[in-house]
């Protein structure tokens, strides 16, 4: 038949080679990539055999930044050049570090209040996007050099509560990493797939995830390899580095060291304190033994039940948004089948005792805490890039935290309520105030409290170019749409012009393209490849998956859904990108793109209804049971 | 089908309000697994944002047809009938209200609360009954003041569940 022969001669589409794909677990305290190789999803170790990537960087005058173990053992004597727990400040603003982390060692740059804040060092001032970008870049050449490949793109899983700068500022760090970012997959999400996969589960699974810096609680359903998140609740700023400084300040009060001790100091402490901690785990009591710098002469005893005094009022905080969650779910303790324990945290034996008595039933603890996340983001990137033929899955995620916009007065009016099913998309009306008015400001903000104040502001839209009109009769429809990575974007057209509004978006600690552009070309000044190298590399790319999609779909649906003319202008579009493709211009090829997007929108969008229909088919109304109706 | 197909054509449902909600979440799940955006991963960007469009109109359908009063909202719409803009003043039903405002105010104990909450959801569940009734009936004034009550009763309960985590 003529429609399966347009690929070119000596180019395949090989549908059935392995693709290459990886899961990253992004962490606080310490990183890991995971891919599936022979059906076995496994995290990938360095060359001397450790998967834990610490995540730290280290910036210096004269060398690259170091990334990992080499980083970490510099934190103590050069900690304001040593940038740990990077996650923390991800799409965070200076208020907010100042008031959740107590005193992070580091050289903040005020920015007058707004977005990101900067961190001095030798090596320049480094945004947290850039320096997460460092650690991401480790891992992409760790798994490019284990599976010989380039990857064709990762999932990236974040804390399940992040909100959507933080989840904007994790996709921004893997675009500057050079990564292409298949899904933003929540954490617990990750988890309840390695578990659900593994075991062919089914039932109500609760996902308790306490990581280095992150708490997320999620209630998934599973059946039959559909995971369907139910509730999610959480606090992106409380995890085990939270218990860290916790005993070491109770260290510095009884060694009598002062608050503003020198930063070496308190990194140094800060350490002591993770191995305490480690330590208690396993043993029922630790000599503290601090080293002469520290305080010549001090030693103490900690026990644990000393330890757990002290950690018990932070455990705790986790059991409100559990609650929370389950009341969400419209559940109770009772219905749960199983819970899964995520995170380094919940190696704590008091973190366990507390979780397993609030739900009154014993924890699953099979895979390994640290590991899991990252191996069921490498199930989700092998699924996603199409290695799984036959095993599908589906994946309903939530949105952890309403959706509103500032209204008059202050307050909040809710647009997308929290635990709603992802993508969804809501529209809302506006009109002008004053005659001729030719632009409104929209300020979006994230959160479940009534005053904008309270919530978190993540951007300010301005919508320009409505048609001057009498107050209050322009009708600008804004809709709100979050994707299946929870980011958020915004529309608007003015309904009576039918004008698409320019939006002007100033993101609130984000970064815009500019600044992501500068970073880029930043990053790239010392690298062998060039910008406009790495442009014409993605647009190839590009054109390479949207030839390949269109080959695919043409041959399975292009005889019955297409009348001849159309398939006619559809492969001369497709000819056009091949030829510009082959060759050298970036631009050209993304004109090619767009192009061949254009011509097939209506074939897109017939072979989406006939998929519907297709879904549908066999089920009939006369399945009903007649009281019904 | 149509092109433009209904929440309940678009699961395959009879337009009634007495829907099996298996059935619905059954239907929703088989949509979800031919649409959802993670099976255009490798599709062109055109093509993505269909998925994801239609992904959200899906979700959008489910949650109405799932939720009782959104779903009597919706299928007074689909009948043409345009709510009342004005509150019935029923004397029982605000008498009932305000008690049941006073007492929340004076709740302090989870218990409590949790027996508060319990009583609501009877209270919601005889009135989603009535509205059962009302709509195969077709009364639809009638179902309309039952959809405002219902409506009070669900802010009573939000309120509710605003105060159970102050008291955690």
């Amino acid at each position: 038949m003529a429609l399966l022969q347009i690929s070119e001669p000596g180019q395949s589409t090989a549908p059935h080679q392995h693709r290459l794909a990886a899961g990253i677990d992004l962490g606080t305290t310490h990183s890991l990539i995971a891919t599936v190789r022979d059906g076995i999803a496994q995290t990938l170790p360095d060359s001397h055999s450790q998967h834990l990537l610490p995540s730290i960087v280290h910036y210096s005058s004269n060398h690259p930044p170091q990334i990992g173990q080499t980083a970490k053992d510099l934190a103590c004597t050069d900690p304001l050049n040593t940038i740990a727990s990077v996650k923390r400040l991800m799409g965070r603003g200076l208020n907010d570090v100042k008031t959740t982390g107590t005193r992070l060692p580091y050289h903040f740059i005020e920015n007058a209040g707004q977005g990101m804040p900067k961190i001095r060092t030798n090596a320049g001032d480094k945004s947290p996007v850039e320096i997460s970008a460092e650690i991401l870049r480790v891992l992409k050449k760790r798994a490019e050099d284990y599976l010989d490949g380039e990857l064709i793109g990762v999932v990236i899983t974040v804390p399940a509560y992040f909100d959507d700068a933080q989840r904007q500022a994790t996709k921004d760090a893997a675009t500057l990493s050079g990564l292409n970012v298949l899904r933003l997959l929540n954490e617990p999400t990750a988890a309840a797939i390695a578990y659900g996969l593994d075991q062919k589960a089914t039932g109500i699974y609760a996902i308790y995830d306490l990581g280095g810096g992150t708490f997320d609680f999620s209630i998934l359903r599973l059946q039959r390899g559909v995971f369907e998140v139910m509730a999610t609740a959480g606090d992106s700023a409380l995890g085990g580095d939270d218990l860290d400084r916790i005993l070491a300040q109770w260290i510095m009060q009884s060694a009598k060291i002062p608050e503003d001790a020198p930063p070496a100091e308190i990194r140094h402490l800060l350490e002591i304190a993770r191995q305490i901690k480690e330590t208690l785990t396993t043993k029922d009591s630790v000599l503290i033994q601090l080293p002469p710098a520290l305080n010549n002469n001090w030693q103490t005893e900690i026990t644990r039940d000393q330890f757990n005094e002290l950690a018990t009022p932070l455990i705790e905080k986790t059991i409100g948004p559990c609650r929370r969650a389950l009341r969400d779910a419209h559940l109770t303790v009772e219905d749960i089948t199983e819970i899964i324990m995520v995170g380094g945290a919940t190696r704590m034996p008091i973190v366990r005792e507390c979780v397993a008595q609030f739900f009154g039933k014993p924890l699953h603890l099979d895979i390994d805490p640290d590991k899991v996340v990252a191996i069921g983001a490498a199930i989700q990137a092998d699924s996603l890039v199409g290695n799984k033929k036959g095993e599908e899955m589906l994946l309903l995620d939530v949105i952890p935290l309403s959706l509103g916009i500032e209204t008059m007065g202050g307050l909040v009016e809710k647009i997308i309520p929290r635990n709603t099913t992802i993508p969804v998309a809501k529209a809302q009306e506006f009109t002008t105030f004053k005659d001729g008015q030719t632009a409104i400001a929209i300020h979006v903000v994230q959160g479940e409290r009534e005053l904008v104040t309270d919530c978190r502001s993540l951007a300010r839209f301005e919508l320009r170019g409505i048609p001057p009109m009498v107050a209050g009769a322009a009708r600008v429809r804004v809709t709100f749409q979050v994707d299946a990575d929870g980011l958020l974007s915004v529309f608007a057209r003015e309904e009576i012009s039918g004008i698409h509004s320019e939006i002007v978006v100033k993101p609130t600690y984000g970064l815009t393209e500019q600044e992501i552009e500068v970073m880029l070309t930043d990053s790239l000044t010392h690298a062998e490849e060039d910008v406009a190298t790495r442009t014409l590399r993605e647009q190839q790319v590009e054109a390479d998956r949207v030839i390949n999609a269109l080959r695919a779909a043409l041959q399975i649906d292009g005889h019955h859904l297409l009348k001849k003319e159309e398939f006619l202008a559809i492969s001369a579009a497709l000819d056009e990108l091949l030829k510009v493709k082959a060759g050298q211009d970036a631009k050209a090829i993304k004109q090619g793109i767009d192009r061949l997007n254009q011509v097939t929108q209506s074939f897109a969008a017939r072979r989406m209804d006939h998929a519907i229909r297709k879904a549908m088919k066999g089920h009939h109304i006369e399945e009903f049971t007649p009281g019904n109706s | 089908m149509s092109d433009n197909p209904n929440h309940f054509q678009l699961f395959n449902l009879t337009v009634t309000f007495d829907i099996d909600s298996l059935t619905l979440a059954q239907h929703y799940r088989e949509l979800q697994r031919m649409i959802h955006p993670d099976n255009y991963i490798n599709a062109g960007s055109g093509e993505r944002l269909l998925a994801l469009q239609k992904t959200a109109q899906i979700n959008d359908a489910y949650h109405t047809l799932k939720d009782p009063i959104q779903r009597g909202r919706y299928l007074l719409n689909l009948q043409g009938y345009s709510p009342s803009t004005e509150f019935h003043k029923d004397p029982v039903f605000l008498m009932e209200q305000i008690e049941l405002r006073e007492e929340l105010m004076q709740i302090q104990q989870l218990t409590a609360l949790n027996e508060f909450l319990t009583r609501l959801e009877q209270r919601m569940r005889q009135l989603i009954q009535q509205l059962s009734h009302q709509l195969a009936a077709q009364q639809f004034p009638t179902a309309d003041i039952t959809l405002q009550q219902l409506q009070f009763f669900k802010r009573l309960q939000e309120e509710a569940l605003t105060l159970e985590e102050t008291l955690t």
